[in-house]
C-alpha cells in the first residue's frame, strides 16, 4: 500500500486516476480503517485529504455556507454558527460514534461510505446540501440525493472526490431536526432515522424536506409526507398523515439491528417528532 | 512495500519510527514505540481502550494510520503521570476503585482528561455520554463515573488554588 | 491450631478496610503488562485460519505456498497436533476445537496456523492455504437441534442419563434430573397453576482483552508460556497433555487478565501456539482479534426453558417443574444439567422436579459465564413467580419469603442448606427506600432473586517475610478484580501487621504448588483461606524465633498484635518482640521466616441475592432503560467491601446487557452475523445508572472469617428482574430474552391487537 497526503484537491483527484489498483480517500478514517482491519479493504493507494487547505475549511458567503470534506464532527459541532442555523445537520453528524470518532468522522466520509444507516446523510438531504464535486478534469456540484446510488455505491467517477458540502442559506422561520434509533444510547448505527427540514410563513408549514434513513436502498426524500404537513400548523392530524406517509415510503429488510416491521413502523414514529422539534425550531407553536 | 518514516512528538518526546503505510498509530505505538499501555480491545473503534490524544483531540489509535502523525502531537497514558505524580484522575480511579482487571483503565483516563479539559465541572450525564465510547465489562461503570466526579472536583479545588497564587 | 475453618466471631482491623490496590498504580500508568504486553526477543507473529462455515467437512488443506513465502517460519495443521490423549475425550474435545481434525464444526473452527516475522505477511500466508470444504448441513437453534431429523453434530455422542442406551447418535448429550417429592401429586393440590416457556439467547462474556499468548519453545523439549488465563495450573496441565510435554519442563506465567468472567478457564488456541514455536524454534505471539473472540472463543448457552409452578390461594408453592433445554456448542458438556440443578435453590419446596438437557450444535464450544446456567434457569423462575404472584394478588417479595429456603431446606438439587442468605436478602429488599420511591408514566418496577454455588478448589499459597518486616505473598490463584488487596488485608490481619507491609504477587507455575482456576467465585474464598493458614504457620516460626531470642520455652510464647509476648510471670521482665525485630533476627535464629499452606478449601457455601430494578419503556419504539437499579447480596464477610460492591455492580450491568440487548445472531447459513462491540451490544457508560448496593453478612460457616464467594451471583437476577420491571412498566411479558426494542414493540402491538 502507498500513502499520499496532496496539498490540493486536484492532486488528490490525479493520484485517484492514476492509479490501476483499489485506491482510497482517506477522511477520517472511522469507516476505511476498520475495513482495512477487518480485511475488507485492501488498499493500494490511500489519499489522506486533511492536508489540503480547502478540505479543512468552514465557510459562509451569500448563498449559504461550505463545509469541507476533512471537517470533523467535532470541530463542526463547535461551529456556533451552523448550531443554529442548521441544528439538525450538525446533531446528525454529531451522533455518529463516540467523542473519540467525533474527532476524526466527516460528514462527506459518512456520505461516500454509502451505508444506508448513514447518520448525517438524511439530514443533509432534507437540508437540500449540495457536494462539491471535484475530478482531475472538471468540477460539479451535485444535490446529495443523487452522489449514493445503493449500499457502498456512490455516483462519484473514479478520480472524483468532493471537496465540500455546501448548506443553503437560511431564512428565520426555518428549523431542521434529525432523529434516529438505537438499541442503546451511544455507539450503534441507526436502526431507522428521519431528518425534516421546514420553513413556517404565519405560523404554517410553508415548505418541507423529509429524509429517512435505513430504510431502503439509500437514504429516501419522501415528498408525500412533505406533502402531509405543508399548509398545517401540525397538528395531530397532519403528525398521523406524516407518520403514515414516512411508513408508506418504507421499503427496508431483515437483519440484525432490526426488522422491517419494526423499521416501518418507527420511521414514522420518528418523523413525527423531528418534525415537532423542527417545528418548535422554527419558531412554530 | 515500502516503509514510510515517522516523525512525531509522543508525550512531548521527538520519536521517530519506521512502518508500514497501512499501520495503525496503535500497532506502531505499541509494537515499535513500547507504549503498552495503549490498549487493543477491538481494532474497529468501538471500544476506546486505544484512546489517545492527537493534538490535543481524543480519537482511538485504531482509527488512524501511523503515517498521518507526522509532525503532530501524540499524548498516551504514559504521558499522564507529570514530575513524578499521578495525575489526579490516576489518584482517583485508585482511591475510588474505579478499576477491576484495568484493561480499560488507559483509555478510560485518556478520555476522562479530554473531558475534563473541555468541560472541568461535567454532569453525570455529560460524563456518562463522554465516556460512552470506552467499553468497561467489570465495574457497570459506577465507580468510574464516581472517580471522574472525585477527580473533576479536585481538579477544579487545584486550579483555583492556582490561580490565587 | 491447625487448619481449622470454622467461622469464628473475631474482631478485624484490617480486613474491611478500602485500602489501594497493590497493582494500582501499575494499572493506571499503563505499566501493568496483559496478555499481548510481552516481547521476546526473535518473536514471531501468529495467525489463525479459521473455517467460514458452519458446518463442513475439511477435504484439502495444501500449505505448500504458504510455507514456502519467505519469512513464514511455520504453518501448521491438525496433523501437527497428534492424539497424545490416551483416549480421554475431553481433552480431544479441547485439541479438536483448538484445531479442527476432518471437520469443521462452527462459523470460526481454527482450520490451520502460520507464524511468520511479521503480521503482513503472517496475513499473506493465511491467504496462501488453500482449504477444500464440502459443506454439510447445520443446525444452530437449540430446539431444532433436538429433533429427530437435525444434522448430527458429533457421531460420538450418544445421550447419556438414559435407559436403555441409545443405539444412534444424538445431539443431546446428557439428561439429567433433580428434585424431590412427588410433583404431580403437588400440582393436584395447588388452587392455582402457572405455566410458561421462555428462550433466551447467546451472550458472551465480553471482557475487554482479547485471548493472548507468547509461546517459547526450546528445542530441549522445555517452554514457556505467558498467557491471560484465570488459570495458569489447568493451562499448563491441558497443555502438557496435549503437547506430550512434561508437566515440569512447561511453565506458564500468567499475565494481567483483562477480563474473564469464565471465559478464561479454558485452553482456546495456547498449544497451536506452542506447536508453532516448537515447529519453528522461535517465539510465537498469538493474538485473537475482536472477531475470533467472539467467534472461536466460549459464549454461554442459548436456552429453551418450560417452567410450571403450583400453589395454594394463601401463597404456598405445592410444586415446581421445569424443563431446560442448554445449547453448550459443538462440544458435550453439562450447562443444562447446571441450569437444572440451580432452577429453584432460592426455594424451600415439598416436591420439585428439574430435568436438563445438554445439546450440541454447529455453535462454538460453550464456555463457563458467571454463574454459569443460572441466569436463563432464573430467568424462567423468576418471571414464573412474578406471574404466580400476580394471579394470587399476592406482593411479590411477600409470595417469595413465604416460599424462601432457609437454614434445614433441602435443596432442589440435593444437600440440605446451613445459615443461608436468601430471607434476609428478601427481607432487605422489602425495607429498601427503592421499593418506595414513585413511578411515573411508562415506568415499572421489578425484582428477582438469584442463587449461585460457589466453589472452593485446591489451593497453594506461599508467605514470605523479608528481614525488614515487610511480607511477600505469593498466591496461584489470579487476580481478576482485586484480589491481591484482599488477600494482603487478610495476611495483614492474621500477622496483626498493616495491610501497607503485605505485597501480594501471582506466582508463575514453576513458583508454587497447583492451584485450580480462578472460577466458581473461589479467588478470595480459597486463596484467603490458605493465606490464613500460611500466616498463622509463619506465626509458629515467629513464635519459636521469638523463644529462641529470649532463651525461653515456646509454650510460653503467645503472638499478639503484631508480635510475640512472653507469657508467665517469669518471662514479665521481656517486652514483647515485633515482627519486624523477629525479622531482622532471622539470619541468626533460623533463617529465613516462611508460611506455606496447600489445602482443598472445601465448603464454599452457597449464595444468594436479590435485585430490585426500575425501568422506563418507549412504547412507540419499545426503547426500555434501566433507571435504577439496586443489588442485595449476602457476602459472607466482606473482605475489601469496594471490591464486593465492584462485583456486585458489575455483575448486574451484565446481566443488564444480557436483558436488553446482547445477543448472537446466527444467520440462515449458520454463520454469526455479529461479531463485534459494535452489533454485539455491551452496555455503554450511558445506558446504565448508578448501581446500588447492600452488602449483608451472614457468616459461612465454613471459613474462618465467614467469606463467601461474591463474584458470579450477581448476573443472575437481572434478566428477570428486568422482565418483572417491562411487564409491571406496560403490561406485556416477555418470554425471549434479550428483551430488545423489535421484541417489545411486538409484544406491545399484541397486546393492543389482541
Amino acid at each position: 500500500m502507498r500513502y499520499e497526503a496532496p496539498k490540493t484537491t486536484k492532486e488528490a483527484a490525479t493520484f485517484l486516476k492514476k492509479e490501476k489498483g483499489a485506491a482510497f480517500i482517506l477522511a477520517g478514517g472511522t469507516d476505511l480503517l476498520v475495513k482495512m482491519k477487518l480485511g475488507l479493504s485492501e488498499p493500494d493507494l490511500v489519499v489522506d485529504i486533511k492536508k489540503i487547505p480547502a478540505m479543512n475549511a468552514i465557510s459562509h458567503s451569500a448563498t449559504g455556507s461550505k463545509i469541507g470534506g476533512a471537517v470533523s464532527g467535532a470541530e463542526l459541532g463547535e461551529h456556533k454558527g451552523l448550531c443554529k442555523t442548521w441544528p439538525g445537520v450538525v446533531e446528525a453528524t454529531n451522533l455518529i460514534g463516540s467523542d473519540q470518532i467525533q474527532s476524526r468522522a466527516t460528514m462527506v466520509g459518512n456520505l461516500c461510505n454509502a451505508s444506508p444507516a448513514a447518520d448525517s446523510v438524511p439530514a443533509m438531504i432534507a437540508a437540500g446540501a449540495k457536494a462539491i464535486v471535484v475530478g482531475s478534469t472538471k468540477r460539479r456540484t451535485v444535490p446529495i440525493e443523487k452522489i449514493v446510488t445503493g449500499p457502498g455505491q456512490t455516483s462519484l467517477a473514479d478520480d472524483e472526490v468532493i471537496e465540500a458540502i455546501t448548506l443553503p442559506k437560511r431564512g428565520k422561520k426555518a428549523g431542521d431536526a434529525y432523529l434516529r434509533f438505537i438499541p442503546r444510547t451511544e455507539m450503534d448505527i441507526a436502526v431507522v432515522s428521519a431528518g425534516v427540514n421546514l420553513t413556517l410563513e404565519r405560523g404554517v408549514v410553508k415548505t418541507a424536506r423529509i429524509c429517512l434513513g435505513a430504510v431502503a436502498p439509500t437514504a429516501i426524500l419522501v415528498p408525500a409526507a412533505a406533502k402531509a404537513i405543508i399548509g398545517t400548523k401540525l397538528d395531530d392530524e397532519a403528525l398521523e398523515k406524516l407518520a403514515a406517509a414516512c411508513s408508506a415510503a418504507c421499503n427496508p429488510i431483515d437483519d440484525k439491528r432490526g426488522t422491517i416491521e419494526y423499521r416501518v413502523r418507527v420511521a414514522g414514529v420518528l418523523a413525527k417528532r423531528a418534525a415537532k422539534i423542527a417545528f418548535q425550531r422554527a419558531g412554530g407553536v | 512495500m515500502s516503509s514510510v518514516l515517522v516523525s512525531t512528538t509522543i508525550n512531548g518526546d521527538p520519536i521517530e519510527f519506521a512502518c508500514p503505510p497501512e499501520e495503525t498509530l496503535l500497532d506502531s505505538l505499541r509494537d515499535r514505540v513500547g507504549l503498552t499501555g495503549v490498549k487493543e480491545g477491538c481494532g474497529t473503534g468501538d471500544c476506546g481502550s486505544c484512546s489517545v490524544t492527537l493534538d490535543g483531540r481524543l480519537m482511538c489509535s485504531c482509527l488512524v494510520l501511523s503515517a498521518e502523525v507526522e509532525g503532530r502531537q501524540v499524548g498516551t497514558v504514559e504521558g499522564m503521570v507529570e514530575n513524578g505524580q499521578l495525575h489526579p484522575l490516576q489518584e482517583s480511579f485508585i482511591d475510588n476503585a474505579a478499576l477491576q482487571c484495568g484493561i480499560c483503565t488507559p483509555g478510560f483516563l485518556i478520555a476522562a482528561n479530554a473531558l475534563l479539559e473541555r468541560n472541568p465541572s461535567p454532569t453525570e450525564k455529560e460524563i456518562r455520554y463522554a465516556l460512552a465510547g470506552n467499553l468497561c465489562r467489570c465495574t457497570g461503570y459506577d465507580k468510574i463515573v464516581r472517580a471522574v466526579q472525585v477527580a473533576s472536583k479536585e481538579m477544579r479545588k487545584k486550579s483555583k488554588k492556582t490561580k490565587k497564587k | 491450631m491447625g487448619n481449622d475453618t470454622s467461622y469464628t466471631d473475631q474482631k478485624f482491623e484490617q480486613v474491611g478496610r478500602r485500602v489501594r490496590r497493590p497493582d494500582g498504580v501499575d494499572k493506571v500508568t499503563g505499566r501493568a503488562k496483559y496478555g499481548a504486553d510481552a516481547y521476546a526477543p526473535g518473536q514471531l507473529v501468529g495467525l489463525i485460519l479459521r473455517s467460514p462455515h458452519a458446518h463442513a467437512r475439511i477435504k484439502k488443506i495444501d500449505i505448500s505456498k504458504a510455507e514456502k513465502l519467505p519469512g513464514v517460519k511455520a504453518v501448521v495443521t491438525c496433523e501437527d497436533l497428534p492424539d497424545l490423549t490416551g483416549g480421554n475425550r475431553g481433552m480431544m474435545d479441547i485439541l479438536e476445537n483448538c484445531m479442527a481434525r476432518g471437520r469443521a464444526l462452527y462459523d470460526g473452527h481454527a482450520v490451520a496456523a502460520v507464524a511468520a516475522v511479521d503480521k503482513t505477511i503472517a496475513k499473506q500466508a493465511l491467504k496462501l492455504i488453500k482449504v477444500t470444504y464440502e459443506k454439510l448441513p447445520h443446525v444452530t437453534d437449540v430446539d431444532e437441534a433436538m429433533e429427530a431429523d437435525a444434522p448430527v453434530v458429533q457421531d460420538f455422542v450418544f445421550t447419556s442419563g438414559v435407559e436403555p442406551k441409545p443405539t444412534k447418535p444424538s445431539n443431546v448429550s446428557g439428561i439429567s434430573q433433580f428434585g424431590h417429592g412427588d410433583v404431580d401429586a403437588g400440582f393436584a393440590e395447588a388452587d392455582v397453576i402457572v405455566e410458561k416457556s421462555y428462550k433466551t439467547e447467546q451472550t458472551h462474556q465480553g471482557y475487554i482483552e482479547p485471548h493472548a499468548c507468547l509461546a517459547n519453545m526450546s528445542s530441549d523439549g522445555s517452554g514457556e508460556l505467558w498467557v491471560t488465563t484465570q488459570g495458569h495450573f489447568v493451562f499448563r496441565n491441558v497443555c502438557s497433555t496435549l503437547l506430550g510435554i512434561d508437566i515440569a519442563k512447561l511453565k506458564v506465567t500468567a499475565s494481567e487478565i483483562g477480563g474473564g468472567f469464565g471465559g478464561k478457564t479454558h485452553v482456546w488456541m495456547e498449544p497451536v501456539a506452542l506447536v508453532l514455536s516448537r515447529k519453528a524454534n522461535r517465539p510465537v505471539k498469538l493474538v485473537m482479534t475482536r472477531d475470533e473472540v467472539f467467534k472461536a472463543s466460549g459464549p454461554t448457552c442459548s436456552t429453551s426453558i418450560d417452567v410450571k409452578i403450583g400453589a395454594k390461594k394463601d401463597g404456598t408453592i405445592t410444586a415446581a417443574s421445569a424443563s431446560l433445554r442448554y445449547q453448550n456448542g459443538a462440544f458435550p458438556a453439562n450447562w443444562g444439567m447446571i441450569g437444572a440443578m440451580t432452577a429453584y435453590a432460592c426455594y424451600d419446596l415439598k416436591n420439585v422436579k428439574t430435568v436438563g438437557y445438554d445439546v450440541l450444535v454447529n455453535r462454538p464450544k460453550v464456555a463457563a459465564y458467571r454463574a454459569p446456567s443460572a441466569p436463563m434457569a432464573a430467568f424462567g423462575v423468576e418471571s414464573t413467580m412474578d406471574l404466580m404472584a400476580g394471579k394470587l394478588g399476592m406482593d411479590p417479595v411477600e409470595f417469595r419469603i413465604k416460599n424462601a429456603a432457609k437454614e434445614g431446606t433441602r435443596a432442589s438439587y440435593g444437600p440440605v442448606y446451613g445459615p443461608i442468605g436468601i430471607g434476609p436478602t428478601l427481607e432487605a429488599v422489602k425495607k429498601h427506600p427503592h421499593m418506595r420511591a414513585k413511578l411515573k408514566k411508562n415506568q415499572g418496577r421489578g425484582m428477582a432473586c438469584g442463587f449461585w454455588f460457589n466453589f472452593g478448589g485446591q489451593t497453594c499459597t506461599d508467605l514470605n517475610i523479608g528481614i525488614d518486616g515487610t511480607v511477600s505473598l505469593t498466591v496461584g490463584t489470579i487476580d481478576v478484580g482485586g484480589s491481591r488487596a484482599s488477600l494482603s488485608l487478610i495476611a495483614a490481619e492474621e500477622l496483626g501487621i498493616d495491610y501497607e507491609q503485605v505485597k501480594a504477587s501471582v506466582a508463575d507455575t514453576a513458583s508454587l504448588g497447583h492451584n485450580d482456576m480462578t472460577e466458581g467465585s473461589r479467588g478470595t474464598f480459597s486463596s484467603g483461606m490458605a493465606t490464613i493458614f500460611a500466616a498463622r504457620n509463619a506465626v509458629e516460626v515467629m513464635k519459636g524465633r521469638a523463644a529462641k531470642m529470649w532463651d525461653i520455652p515456646v509454650e510460653d510464647v503467645v503472638w499478639e498484635n503484631g508480635g510475640a509476648k512472653a507469657t508467665g510471670k517469669a518471662h514479665s521482665n521481656l517486652p514483647p518482640l515485633t515482627l519486624k525485630e523477629i525479622a531482622a533476627k532471622s539470619p541468626q535464629t533460623g533463617g529465613p521466616i516462611a508460611g506455606h499452606n496447600e489445602t482443598v478449601a472445601d465448603n464454599a457455601g452457597v449464595s444468594f441475592a436479590s435485585h430490585i430494578c426500575d425501568v422506563e419503556v418507549d412504547p412507540e419504539t419499545g426503547s426500555t432503560r434501566v433507571i435504577r437499579y439496586t443489588v442485595i447480596q449476602d457476602a459472607g464477610k466482606a473482605i475489601h467491601p469496594d471490591y464486593v460492591e465492584g462485583q456486585f455492580q458489575g455483575g448486574a450491568a451484565q446481566g443488564i446487557g444480557w436483558a436488553l440487548n446482547e445477543e448472537y445472531i446466527y444467520g440462515k447459513d449458520g454463520t454469526l452475523q455479529n461479531p463485534g462491540f459494535l452489533d454485539y451490544r455491551i452496555p455503554v457508560c450511558s445506558d446504565l445508572p448508578f448501581i446500588d448496593t447492600e452488602i449483608l453478612e451472614i457468616p459461612n460457616p465454613n471459613h474462618p472469617y465467614g467469606v463467601r464467594g461474591v463474584g458470579e451471583t450477581s448476573i443472575v437476577p437481572p434478566l428477570a428482574a428486568i422482565g418483572n420491571a417491562v411487564s409491571n412498566a406496560v403490561g406485556v411479558r416477555l418470554n425471549h430474552i434479550p428483551m430488545s426494542p423489535p421484541r417489545i414493540l411486538k409484544a406491545l402491538d399484541e397486546q393492543a391487537g389482541g
